[in-house]
């Protein structure tokens, strides 16, 4: 049975079953009668355990149940302490060899996270899940989302532990300097920031996938402008590829797809205005050699 | 030779100086910008965009400087002009330019004390410097903060179409800048409207 939640978002048959979860797990506080003392007692929720119903049931795994994921011990509450060791499911888990899936190249994903800083320097325990909150994924790479609501969404992900050192200090005891201070040599950090997903720089350009997961240290990350900032621009095989494949079928000419998306200097080229400023230009010049030449034969 | 004119104030020659000088740099860069290339860049990218906004800044306060001089010294009487036989006055001084200056004829509109500029030059002043560069500037000056953009308009993206009007406004002003400097060499001899632009004396 499908059902609408007050701002029609649809949902599964796992609301119901869920809701008992969420009674706890999707507030800040929660209240429960202690079997002791018989008083009714206000508590803080642990904030890492507490998840948005409303991004849950717009997230991809929305028709399932906590417990499809979760051990069904914890419909008991207490809630047992050594269920938080748990084994947890990783994405290939569910994904991995479906036929369903095929095309999002699960496997390919984990090949190329394997190749990356994350696994190189924290090894297994860097799962899907330090970057991908599972209570709330969305997939962003459908054509429904405008570029700067995919670049906004990816780069919470990576700024979740980049610009919050409580999180970035779950891997490391180092602290993080500041995300400008790191991108000095950015001109307008901001406009850099809100425009352009991390990953286009962090990440080998080089693969099929709509998203690389292979991300690099920083040491190679892009810092040449030119390698955005041409008519060969990296963000036409990354950020802008879906736009791009569709766009070149429907409009025929380079760096057209986004055109009504962003301005890109170096990249955004409109071949109509360069036509006619190498006419306005080739006409000066040829007006000035002829006027050389009149005065010249006076 | 008729008697020498100071036409050029020292305020004006230093203005006109630094605007030169900033204008081919910020032309330099900008078609670095534009054009930019992974195979050949004429500056690297990151050194254009630098210079093109150090420059962009110190053009925009040399601009202001200008307007606010060429009311208090009086300046600005040389751009004054009337729409009466206007156009009449466009012709004669483009057929001088096509034709008599060919035949040997003097300029229908020679420069004296009260007359700087011929009709054509004072249509293409008025333009480049009170349309073209606040233009320039106000596009310039948004791109440098583009939070201060409308993100849409129709459909389109704000940034990008402010960045079209810098550019297509930025290419105007060179085309201004080619043909200025060439009209320049029209000077009998052909260095005397440079030195004049040197010295004040006309």
């Amino acid at each position: 049975m499908l059902m609408a939640t007050e701002d029609n978002a649809i949902v599964s048959d796992g609301f119901e079953a869920n809701k008992q979860c969420f009674d706890c797990h999707g507030q800040r506080f929660y209240s429960f009668e202690n079997q002791n003392t018989g008083l009714i007692e206000r508590k803080a929720m642990n904030p890492n355990y507490v998840y948005s119903q409303d991004a849950y049931y717009r997230g991809v795994h929305k028709n399932f149940a906590c417990t499809d994921c979760h051990s069904p011990e914890y419909e008991t509450w207490p809630h047992q302490a050594e269920l938080r060791l748990e084994p947890m499911y990783t994405c290939l888990d569910c994904h991995g060899g479906d036929p369903t899936y095929e095309h999002l190249h699960f496997e390919l994903l984990e090949e190329e996270f394997l190749k990356s800083v994350h696994a190189e320097r924290i090894g297994d325990a860097f799962t899907c899940w330090k970057c991908h909150d599972p209570h709330s994924y969305k997939r962003m790479t459908t054509g429904e989302f405008r570029i700067s609501e995919i670049v906004s969404y990816h780069n919470s992900t990576c700024m979740n532990c980049h610009s919050n050192n409580d999180h970035y200090q779950l891997f490391s005891d180092d602290i993080k300097p500041g995300l400008e201070k790191i991108h000095h040599f950015l001109p307008n950090f901001k406009l850099h920031f809100s425009a352009v997903r991390c990953i286009e720089c962090h990440t080998s350009s080089a693969d099929t996938l709509w998203v690389n997961h292979n991300i690099l240290p920083k040491e190679n990350a892009v810092k040449n402008c030119i390698e955005c900032h041409s008519t060969s621009t990296i963000l036409m095989a990354s950020l802008y590829k879906y736009q791009n494949i569709e766009g070149r079928k429907e409009r025929g000419f380079l760096n057209a797809v986004i055109l009504n998306e962003a301005y890109v200097i170096g990249a955004n080229r409109n071949e109509y205005l360069n036509l006619i400023s190498i006419i306005l230009f080739g006409l000066t010049l040829a007006g000035i050699i002829i006027h050389t030449i009149f005065r010249l034969m006076k | 030779m008729a008697e020498k004119l100071y036409l050029y104030p020292l305020w004006l020659r230093v203005w006109h100086g630094i605007n030169a000088l900033l204008i081919i740099a910020l032309i330099v860069t900008g078609i670095s910008l534009q054009y930019s290339n992974t195979q050949f860049m004429i500056i690297p990218f990151d050194l254009s965009v630098s210079y093109h906004n150090i420059s962009g800044i110190i053009v925009s306060v040399n601009y202001l400087l200008f307007f606010i001089a060429n009311f208090i010294s009086g300046n600005i009487r040389f751009y004054r002009i009337s729409l009466k036989g206007l156009f009449q006055q466009l012709i004669r001084q483009s057929m001088y330019y096509l034709s008599g200056m060919f035949k040997g004829e003097s300029s229908p509109y020679p420069v004296t004390a009260d007359r700087k500029f011929n009709p054509l030059q004072k249509v293409a002043y008025i333009v480049v410097m009170y349309v073209f560069m606040p233009l320039v500037i106000i596009s310039g000056i948004a791109l440098l903060f583009p939070e201060t953009i409308v993100p849409r308009v129709f459909g389109f993206s704000g940034i990008h179409l402010t960045a079209l009007l810098h550019s297509a406004v930025g290419f105007g002003i060179s085309l201004f800048l080619i043909i200025h400097v060439y009209i320049s060499t029209t000077g009998k001899p052909i260095s005397r409207n440079f030195k004049s632009i040197m010295t004040g004396w006309h």
